[in-house]
């Protein structure tokens, strides 16, 4: 019981993490930003290639994951997206789409679509309490989770940078009209969400060490449940949100069936929005004019 | 030499032709005021100035220098600041915060010390300086908006509508503010649906119908001027 709930917290975690990437830009940019599943896919080939490939220890291998995939996010964005900022919300989600398949069939190309054996990132003894065994891929993934949070959390707070995006996330012009460089932000914010997402990557690789070139997608698709489900443009949301659909989806399988786990997941987020349309914690914005 | 000059302004939103030509200037040191009906476009000016809109012709010149093609978020180094329309605070971040957001182009030194000026001029934001901005009453989020606006050391401070939606006290409150900062050096362009205060703080006013300046003249000589008073003062 003890050791579904740590796992569930640990499944959880990473959600959280990749879900900040999906809320933050939906925040500041209004966007749906479907390809950042593609781009955990790219962090953990990354993590993998230095490893495996060049035999690099661990952390230089995971920040050279995290730098390749801040610029990746930072480079679709002023591709793909920048150029459509005052299209309808609709042609930037299906150029979203569409990034999302480039980016899988980009690693199809060049990885094939052989599953390749993950590494073993976080080299420690488990945890053994009693007898209950937890595995140091999950206490490693919930600290991961805390840091970060944390590290938001004060960053949006406390510095200049970090108001300022919520700031532009609130009303662009007015931000604007305080000199506040409107662009610059959006690029900053994608880049952060892609650092996260390349932890995200390495984390989920490292719990489940098959990667292939989908391997992003489920996962991306969750941790988009969870922001939603969490109150979406919602930092704490995202990550109360993908602690408990981690959760449920750990019990899920314990208790009620593997295959169902899914369907359980997919039918709380319905409930849930049925209930509270913002989700949990998200608040309800006024319409601008 | 004028401070703020605008000659020839042509605006556009879609198609539909909102600013047909407009010239004026405000000089330094003085209280400028655009009056006119709802549509008029005294907003667009405003906005176009400050570089959210882009006109399709003429020209924007602060100090001598073209503001045209400079971004939204360089014109305010360049010393001016739009109080905008509806107010616009930031409704999620702090009162003190939405001042910081004022302060974005400056270096930090002055921040303090500038809080506690705008703080002097409306002592209810210091009372609130925690509050997230927008449970402020109508009246405190206005003060708020101008605060921001005076954070970034503006030479020339342009409002729009800063009476709109509030008690009349409050907009008495507010006039003597603008007033207040005047006599202290920045000068001002207002943009104001109640003509009558706008007219009578005004050094000098401008009156837009449907795009383009049909009167201008002192604030004295327009407060007096028969069609102004049929149309905007009541008779």
């Amino acid at each position: 019981m003890l050791s579904y709930l740590i796992n569930g917290i640990s499944l959880g975690s990473v959600y959280a993490i990749i879900a900040l990437g999906y809320t933050m830009v939906y925040g500041i940019a209004k966007m749906l930003n479907f390809a950042h599943g593609d781009v955990i896919m790219i962090g953990g080939y990354m993590a993998f290639c230095s490893t495996s490939y060049l035999g690099w220890p661990v952390i230089p291998s995971v920040l050279f994951s995290i730098i390749v995939c801040t610029m990746l996010g930072i480079v679709i964005e002023r591709l793909a997206y920048k150029p459509l900022r005052d299209a309808s919300s609709l042609a930037v989600l299906i150029t979203a789409i569409g990034v999302s398949y480039f980016l899988q069939n980009a690693a199809l190309l060049i990885w094939s679509s052989n599953p390749k054996a993950f590494p073993n990132m976080v080299d420690l003894p488990n945890l053994v309490i009693g007898d209950i065994q937890i595995s140091s891929v999950a206490i490693v993934t919930i600290i991961a989770c805390i840091v970060i949070m944390t590290g938001l959390t004060l960053f949006t707070t406390r510095t200049r940078l970090g108001k300022a995006m919520r700031a532009v996330s609130e009303d662009k012009g007015a931000a604007q009209l305080m000199g506040i460089n409107v662009n610059a932000t959006i690029s900053m914010t994608f880049a952060i969400g892609s650092g996260l997402a390349a932890i995200a990557g390495v984390l989920l690789c490292s719990a489940y060490p098959t990667l292939m070139p989908t391997t992003g997608a489920m996962p991306g698709i969750k941790a988009f449940t969870a922001a939603v489900f969490g109150g979406i443009g919602s930092i704490p949301g995202a990550m109360l949100g993908g602690i408990l659909l981690g959760i449920i989806e750990i019990f899920a399988k314990a208790y009620i069936s593997t295959q169902l786990s899914d369907a359980v997941v997919f039918a709380v987020l319905i409930i849930v929005l049925i209930v509270k349309p913002t989700g949990l914690l998200g608040k309800k914005m006024a319409e601008k004019v | 030499m004028a401070l703020l000059k605008v000659s020839g302004l042509d605006v556009y939103y879609g198609s539909i032709h909102a600013i047909k030509g407009i010239s004026f200037e405000v000089n330094e040191g003085e209280i400028v005021t655009l009056i006119g009906a709802n549509g008029a476009g005294k907003s667009t000016t405003l906005n176009t100035i400050a570089g959210l809109l882009k006109p399709r012709l003429g020209s924007v010149e602060l100090n001598g220098v073209s503001l045209l093609g400079t971004p939204a978020h360089k014109i305010v180094k360049q010393g001016m600041a739009l109080c905008p329309e509806g107010r616009r605070i930031f409704q999620q971040l702090t009162v003190k915060e939405n001042l910081e957001m004022g302060a974005y182009t400056g270096d930090g030194s002055t921040l303090n010390e500038d809080i506690n000026k705008v703080y002097d001029l409306f002592p209810r934001l210091q009372e609130r300086y925690k509050q997230i901005a927008g449970t402020l009453s109508g009246g405190e989020q206005q003060m708020l908006a101008m605060g921001r606006a005076l954070m970034s050391h503006p030479s020339i401070l342009m409002l729009d509508e800063p009476s709109m939606g509030l008690a009349p006290i409050l907009v008495e409150q507010i006039f003597d503010i603008i007033k207040r900062l005047n006599s202290q050096g920045t000068t001002i362009l207002l943009v104001e649906q109640n003509a009558q205060m706008a007219l009578s703080v005004a050094n000098r006013g401008y009156v837009l119908e449907t795009g383009r300046i049909v009167t201008t003249g002192t604030g004295k000589e327009l407060l007096h001027n028969d069609s102004v008073r049929k149309a905007y003062l009541g008779g």
